[in-house]
């Protein structure tokens, strides 16, 4: 089996022409950035990417997941963990729990952020994907405690994690609890590092506050979709603060990028080859046994050199 | 001249009554007397509303202009506090100060946002809202802290983390993030005492310890009432309603078990009195500093590592509908 080789078929995405036959594909999508009008199938087709000016679409949980991960590899825990209301949250005469109940209905899942194992290009891994869709994917106690499980799941299982954040920050609605799950989650991170397995985190539009300036940020690598908004503020917050516009570019990837905040910018269409190959080079059981599975027999020791940049060991 | 808040102003008259008369009254002993029943009387009424502060109110209290700040701490409870400037990366962030001081003979660190009594060192110290550099200033001083042994002891007081362009290209949220790790696994005890207002990822990034002490009118929350009123509602207006709803107070967070212990205020707040609030403060975090210190290192990380990944545990279920 090739590792490398990209299975392009798994990038099509649900609403493209297998899944959803019903829908008219005489569809035409405005670019809000370039105003290109895009053909319905072409925009599928490009995993949600603007062909013109690569402007990269919000994705849906179900579309994250299908373009990222390898099909029917993932597997669900803690499906039914959800939030309760922490501070009896009634300002507005809508309880929290109203809230939270009619978000799981909008969004299809219990809370902000989905969780489990999966694999990429056949890379074993615990996967944890913010829901934007339910709240702005914002940190409560159930996302923190979601996310702490899946370090610890990582950490048992001796697997690499990733983390695809897209998320408002900490959660209002569950005040003092959301904030201290900025801490949860950092000290269930530093038990994985302990045991030398890599974290990954990729940031999506958008990731701020209380998500970036935690977890999110922790990665061993932090990689980025292309013009995702990344920052402490988010652009309101922020044009409150500097009493502008949001200039042009500012907390977006690539700015981070350029400021040395986050290791790559990475294309949609690339996320799944550029994940799978950190991952094997970074567990280097997996990159022996595919140098084996394509060479023939590689001695452990050239292998183990080739990790630590073409070295060998003892030199 | 002390700043009166506004929901003082009944007790505004009978203070100034009470001020003139301290200044005019006699020795005689009939004017003692009418000095003490009027101290009295105010005292009484002080404490009384006092004891039924809102969450806003006890808001407006914890930013009072007069009340003691960290740097007076330093001065007050603290012997030998020697400051120590600069993240030696790029910059040195007036809004955290650090550095060794003696409490109760004991050396310790520590790390803390210090805004200003007035507008001029405010401005300087930005409100102690601190930038990247603030918070890796601080994990400097945490590493040595760690490096040489010493208890860590920060104290908490600020509006939240600054929100700049500068501050977002040099990498706030990296600075947080980084010294929220840093806190989580430091092997030297830490223990932060809320002083005035934490609020947001600014106030967690000093703010993780293995004793949370909070002053009883300081409050602790995940933003501001301003910045939480905006992000539920899109107008800072309605602060006072958010202050309520998101349950702030030192008392909350007792009941919450977020907070250790509260240390009572003189009567009226710790900014009528600056020196009794000082030594309260140091009575009360010596025996939490001496308790830690007699616990070992592994013991005490995994309690940390316990406290932190329990938080709010009561608050998630697992059902299926």
């Amino acid at each position: 089996m090739d590792l490398f080789r990209r299975r392009s078929r798994h990038l099509s995405l649900p609403s493209g022409e297998s899944t959803t036959p019903e829908e008219p594909d005489n569809l035409w999508i405005r670019c809000p950035t370039c105003s290109e009008q895009i053909y319905e199938r072409e925009y599928v087709d490009n995993l949600r990417v603007c062909p013109k000016c690569r402007f990269h679409f919000k994705l849906a949980l179900s579309e994250r997941f299908e373009t990222l991960l390898d099909e029917g590899s993932f597997e669900e825990v803690d499906r039914y963990l959800r939030g309760t209301d922490p501070l009896h949250f009634n300002p507005d005469g809508q309880s929290y729990m109203d809230k939270l109940a009619e978000c799981e209905h909008k969004s299809d899942t219990s809370e902000a952020v989905v969780t489990g194992t999966a694999s990429i290009e056949g890379v074993r891994l615990v996967v944890a994907v913010n829901n934007f869709a339910f709240l702005g994917g914002s940190m409560g106690v159930a996302v923190g405690e979601k996310i702490a499980r899946a370090v610890d799941l990582a950490v048992s299982r001796r697997l690499p994690l990733l983390v695809v954040s897209a998320s408002g920050g900490a959660r209002q609605q569950e005040g003092i609890f959301a904030l201290m799950q900025m801490a949860k989650t950092t000290a269930a991170l530093a038990r994985l590092s302990r045991i030398g397995m890599p974290y990954i985190s990729l940031l999506t539009d958008p990731t701020v506050a209380g998500v970036a300036a935690s977890y999110a940020l922790l990665g061993d690598v932090n990689i980025a979709e292309p013009g995702a908004y990344i920052g402490f503020a988010g652009p309101r917050v922020m044009e409150q603060a500097i009493r502008q516009k949001l200039p042009p570019g500012l907390a977006s990837a690539e700015s981070m990028l350029a400021h040395g905040m986050i290791d790559m910018v990475v294309p949609r269409a690339e996320l799944r080859g550029t994940i799978a190959r950190l991952l094997r080079l970074f567990t280097g059981a997996s990159y022996t046994q595919r140098r084996e599975s394509r060479n023939g027999s590689v001695p452990h020791k050239l292998a183990a050199g080739l990790l630590n940049g073409g070295v060998a060991v003892g030199d | 001249m002390a700043t009166s808040l506004d929901f003082e102003a009944p007790l505004a008259e009978l203070e100034a009554e009470l001020n003139k008369l301290k200044a005019t009254a006699g020795t005689s002993e009939d004017a003692g007397r009418q000095v003490d029943g009027l101290q009295r009387k105010f005292n009484e009424r002080l404490r009384t509303l006092y004891s039924g502060l809102t969450a806003w109110q006890k808001v407006q209290v914890s930013r009072h202009p007069q009340r003691p700040l960290a740097l007076d701490y330093l001065r007050l409870a603290f012997s030998d506090f020697t400051e120590l400037h600069g993240d030696r990366r790029f910059g040195d962030d007036p809004a955290i100060v650090g550095g060794p001081a003696c409490l109760d003979g004991r050396s310790v660190m520590v790390v803390a946002h210090q805004r200003g009594h007035d507008t001029r060192e405010n401005n300087r110290r930005n409100f102690g809202m601190p930038g990247p550099e603030g918070f890796r200033k601080a994990q400097r001083l945490f590493r040595l802290a760690e490096k040489l042994g010493l208890p860590v002891i920060t104290l908490v007081d600020t509006y939240g983390a600054n929100v700049g362009v500068a501050d977002e290209e040099r990498g706030q949220i990296e600075a947080i993030a980084s010294s929220i790790a840093e806190m989580c696994t430091l092997k030297v005890p830490i223990v932060s005492v809320v002083i005035g207002q934490g609020n947001s990822g600014g106030a967690l990034a000093i703010g993780v310890a293995d004793r949370i002490l909070m002053l009883e009118f300081s409050v602790y929350s995940v933003a501001s009432p301003e910045a939480a009123a905006a992000i539920l509602w899109r107008t800072a207006q309605r602060a006072s309603e958010a202050a309520e709803a998101m349950c702030i107070t030192a008392q909350h967070m007792l009941e919450f078990g977020i907070a250790d212990q509260i240390i009572p205020e003189p009567l009226g707040g710790a900014h009528r009195d600056p020196t009794m609030m000082a030594l309260k403060l140091r009575d009360a975090l010596g025996p939490v500093v001496g308790e830690l210190l007699s616990m070992g290192i592994t013991d005490l990380l995994e309690a940390r590592y316990h406290r932190y990944r329990n938080i709010g545990l009561a608050f998630v279920e697992s059902r299926v509908d």
